[in-house]
């Protein structure tokens, strides 16, 4: 059977494009996760955004996958989900 | 066996298109072509009556014009001019085919007569050939149409047949999994869901007989149409059965009332929910469980039309936990609570109890908590267990409130056999319960034995009832050993002043 298609069971109030999390109106009070995906330079990109929003005042904290090869372990996923409010990642060398 | 045009034939057939090729199909409303003159057969290969006339076919070709569509393979008379391989079966499903072989006879574009199987002299009579089939026996069944093949209908009804489904259809394509793009879209309650296709929703619909777009009333909190659709899809995603869609449309109905309060129940930050209880003959057609563990995991049509109902509240009226459903601990019936009554001779049934007739199915929903077990294996009178079921069922909301939540008291067959062989109905056990219950109101008034809950103070030199009028009911069910009965305790704000159970007869 294709699954490809399915009947909407909801009241259809919201779109049926899944929308992104809205973005915070201010980083302030936020913990900020830099998550180092392991490629060349990213420690780079990173250590410039630390910098930068340390200097706004925000605390940061860095997180690093084993390898950029595969999807992150599931503690460090959990991890990074029950210490920090926003993550940001380097997707690309 | 021949039949005229138009009894046998398919409702559809006055709208019928021919075509030769799905190419040519116009879309569009003046689709309406007329049939090419002269014969049409429909075989398969598989099928031996099919492979026993296939002999013949070049003779009623010579005949006049004829036309054999084959379901099953591009092999089959393939030799005949005529011959066309019904691929996509939509050629079948336009003529209503059930059987094969069939043999239609078509006068200027209309279908005038039909048989089929192998029937020799109807055969002859249909094609006009009157030695047509001389060494062949006199009749020889035939096989049943592909299009009728399981999980085939639905299929072709929706890809050539004029199902209207209205909900929105939502292109999952991109995701990994079906299951898991249920989950995103926070349409489960948890567990795994079924993935509502149109197939499956639309074989859901032939469940009932009502028509998809039927509305049967707003689901709150949203205030929504609920329509009998979109009863059909979460009833999908439950994993129900189509032959439970009358049962759930009837809990649907229920909830709908104004009297159920759903509003209220959803939003309440106490434990209730609505559960379920089914009474009649359609618990045994569609094989609830009223016995062993009936309150439990592990019989389909219990836990399936019991969650079809919570998602159907989530998905439709939009009540999800941390949002409208505020309840501070929830309930484990909050997944799925419904069984049947164990239904006996001696006790009048709970729908039958509330007005519904003999021998008619009916659910009653109720706003139900958990379950409290009475453990009680020594008393052997009646009079004896109605006084331990009146102590327990003092503990329904608080040993100090009253009148204030409903209470559902689960019998055992054990211990209503004690009562039964006593010569107690229901009726009774039920007045003997209110005498027993009635309480000093010096002993519940808050502050009474030092403690602050408790019903207010003038209530002091009363005697106070623990339920309000038709605040208890009584069902029997479980296994046959056990002595062993429960409650299972009603919202705190039963009654007018929030919800009442309503049972609601299952109808179609």
């Amino acid at each position: 059977m294709n699954e490809s298609i399915l009947l909407d069971p909801t009241a259809e109030r919201a779109p049926a494009e899944r929308a992104r999390l809205a973005r915070p109106d201010s980083l302030n009070g936020k913990v900020v996760g830099l998550l180092d995906i392991s490629k060349p330079r990213g420690n780079v990109f990173l250590d410039r955004i630390e910098e930068q929003l340390s200097g706004m005042g925000i605390e940061v904290k860095r997180y690093a996958k084993p390898t950029f090869t595969r999807i992150a372990p599931t503690e460090l996923k959990q991890q990074i989900a029950a210490e920090v409010d926003l993550l940001v990642e380097g997707l690309a060398d | 066996m021949i039949t005229p045009a138009g009894l046998a034939a398919h409702p559809r057939l006055p709208m019928l298109s021919f075509y030769r090729d799905k190419h040519e199909q116009p879309k569009g409303p003046d689709m309406t072509l007329s049939l090419p003159d002269g014969l049409i057969v429909v075989a398969k290969a598989d099928c031996p009556t099919c492979r026993l006339i296939e002999p013949l076919l070049a003779e009623l070709d010579q005949s006049g014009s004829l036309t054999v569509l084959v379901q099953d393979s591009e092999e089959y008379a393939a030799a005949l001019p005529g011959t066309r391989y019904d691929r996509t079966l939509e050629q079948s499903f336009r003529l209503g085919i059930e059987f094969v072989p069939t043999l239609i006879r078509v006068e200027q574009g209309v279908e005038v007569e039909r048989t089929y199987g192998w029937h020799k002299e109807d055969w002859r009579v249909l094609s006009g050939i009157g030695d047509l089939g001389e060494d062949l026996p006199v009749m020889r069944p035939g096989c049943g149409s592909k299009t009728l093949d399981p999980g085939i209908a639905e299929e072709l009804e929706l890809a050539f047949g004029d199902v209207q489904l209205q909900s929105r259809e939502i292109d999952i394509s991109s995701a990994d999994d079906a299951i898991e793009a249920c989950y995103e879209r926070g349409w489960s309650d948890g567990l795994p869901v079924v993935p509502p296709t149109p197939v499956r929703v639309l074989r859901m619909l032939k469940g009932t007989e009502r028509a998809g777009d039927q509305v049967l009333g707003l689901m709150p909190p949203d205030l929504v149409p609920c329509t009998v659709e979109k009863v059909a899809i979460n009833a999908v995603m439950a994993g129900c059965k189509p032959e439970y869609m009358p049962v759930l449309l009837a809990a649907v109905e229920a909830a709908l009332t104004d009297e159920f309060g759903l509003h209220g129940l959803t939003c309440t930050t106490m434990f209730g929910s609505p559960m379920i209880v089914v009474n009649g003959p359609i618990t045994r057609a569609i094989g609830m469980n009223s016995g062993v563990n009936a309150l439990g995991q592990g019989n389909r049509a219990n836990a399936t039309i019991g969650r079809a109902l919570q998602l159907i509240v989530r998905n439709v009226g939009g009540g999800r936990p941390g949002e409208i459903d505020r309840s501070a601990m929830g309930n484990p019936g909050k997944y799925s609570f419904c069984f049947a009554e164990a239904e006996d001779s001696d006790w009048l049934p709970l729908a039958q109890e509330r007005g519904v007739p003999a021998g008619r199915s009916a659910v009653t929903l109720f706003p139900g908590e958990g379950v409290q077990g009475i453990v009680d294996q020594k008393s052997r009178d009646p009079e004896s267990l109605a006084r331990s079921f009146a102590l327990s069922l003092r503990t329904v909301d608080h040993a100090k409130l009253a009148m204030a939540g409903d209470a559902v008291l689960a019998v055992s067959p054990e211990h209503a056999r004690v009562f039964i062989d006593a010569g107690w109905s229901k009726q009774r056990l039920r007045e003997e319960l209110e005498q027993l219950l009635l309480a000093p109101g010096a002993d519940l008034v808050a502050g009474a034995g030092g403690i602050t809950e408790g019903i207010p103070d003038r209530f002091k030199d009363k005697q106070v009832p623990k339920f309000r009028p038709g605040g208890l009911l009584i069902v029997r069910v479980g296994g046959t050993a056990g002595l062993f009965s429960a409650i299972i305790a009603g919202w705190a704000a039963s009654g007018p002043v929030g919800s009442s159970p309503v049972t609601c007869e299952v109808t179609s």
